[in-house]
């Protein structure tokens, strides 16, 4: 066998390319084991249940950032796109209890909405879409896909025709919640919680405690 | 000593991988619009390089030239530089976190970068030991760092530049390239 390769080049120029390569392999291969980097499990899950629209109305720079600020301990009910579904999902996750949105989100799912006799054709919402929910073409009317839009409102800013706007989608059985009555032992009695801004919840709660 | 000096400032300066032998010319524009990942880059580079150039020297002489097959030893480096990418960046992404969040876009982009391809090939041609050749590889990183750093710079201050308009952009960034690399051609002649 070795006289073989010994006699012939091809053979041991093969042999030792593809016995490198099959080394390095290994060693890849090893390394890709004793190297795994867990990552951070929950983070990775909490993406997973994000809309994964990136369009920042959480404050933080994209679906990721946010995955891993409420990994850190943030607040799980700043995402509008993915609505209560997402929030449900969140909170079923890392059992806690489920928050109602947060209020600066609109209490009503709204989708965008294009005036197709004022627009000029001119795509430049859609390419501020995240979900590709914007159909058209160049100086051809636009029209959105109501049952992709997540309602985030980026496409609302870069109309120069200031064609859209936001609708109020009608309720249908699908998306219907029963809103729980308030126990009577709760400190913001006839305060509804999600008529509250996020911004006046810390407030509220000072209050409570002076 | 004086041996490392000259191997030193000769990959450093004179003959500058990048502005001299016009290797690695991708990176040098790609990544120089900002001087914080130009630093980046450069870092990574050099670690990369010196890593690079060490094993390719080993698989050189220890399988290449005694098997007799000297002519197979392109592929083979290639193997070996996305090999060691691939496994320092696993390395690194395990073992500092924080290191690997600055490297680490740019890591996988070394792979193709020609400069540390020429240097394992120069590494062979000029019979390097295996010190020289490791040393060799640092001062080519080094060299590719410097000038990346000091380009980007300049670029940084191009873009606020009154640059005319025919010239703005890509245009004004080789034609800085040009004077650089006709700056650095002072060098030749040094060692």
């Amino acid at each position: 066998m070795i006289e073989l390769v010994a006699q012939h080049p091809l053979l041991a120029a093969l042999t030792a390319l593809v016995g490198l390569a099959a080394v390095f392999g290994a060693i890849l291969g090893f390394a890709a084991v004793k190297f795994k980097v867990e990552g951070d499990p929950v983070v990775d899950r909490i993406d997973a249940l994000l809309p994964q629209t990136q369009c920042g109305q959480c404050g933080y720079p994209g679906c990721r950032p946010y995955a891993e600020a409420i990994a850190g301990g943030d607040a799980i009910n700043k995402c509008p796109p993915g609505g209560q579904a997402a929030i449900k999902a969140l909170a079923g996750l890392l059992a806690v209890p489920e928050p109602e949105l947060d209020g600066e989100a609109s209490e009503v799912k709204k989708v965008a909405f294009i005036r197709e006799a004022e627009c000029i054709g001119c795509t430049k919402c859609i390419q501020a879409c995240p979900v590709d929910a914007i159909l058209g073409a160049a100086k051809l009317m636009h029209t959105v896909i109501v049952a992709e839009c997540t309602g985030c409102d980026l496409c609302v800013e870069p109309c120069p025709v200031d064609c859209i706007e936001m609708r109020p989608l009608a309720q249908t059985l699908a998306d219907w919640r029963w809103d729980a009555p308030h126990s009577p032992g709760e400190s913001l009695r006839g305060l509804r919680s999600r008529d509250i801004l996020a911004s006046d919840r810390s407030s509220s709660r000072a209050n409570r405690v002076a | 000593m004086q041996e490392i000096a000259i191997i030193l400032i000769g990959a450093v300066l004179v003959n500058n991988f990048v502005l001299v032998q016009f290797l690695g010319l991708c990176p040098f524009m790609g990544v120089s619009n900002r001087l914080e990942t130009a630093i980046g880059m450069g870092s990574a580079t050099t670690f990369v390089l010196t890593l690079a150039a060490m094993s390719s020297y080993l698989v050189n002489t220890f399988l290449l030239v005694p098997l007799g097959l000297e002519y197979l030893k392109t592929i083979t480096f290639i193997l070996v530089i996305a090999v060691v990418v691939q496994f320092t960046k696993m390395f690194i992404e395990r073992t500092s976190p924080l290191l690997y969040r600055v490297l680490g876009v740019f890591l996988p982009l070394i792979t193709t970068n020609c400069a540390v391809l020429g240097v394992a090939l120069q590494n062979t041609a000029r019979k390097h030991n295996f010190f020289e050749s490791s040393l060799y590889g640092f001062g080519a990183a080094l060299g590719f760092s410097l000038v990346l750093v000091l380009f980007s710079a300049m670029r940084e201050r191009l873009a606020v530049a009154d640059v005319p308009r025919p010239f703005r952009g890509v245009a004004i960034a080789m034609i800085t390239a040009g004077l650089m690399s006709l700056a650095f051609m002072g060098f030749s002649g040094l060692v």
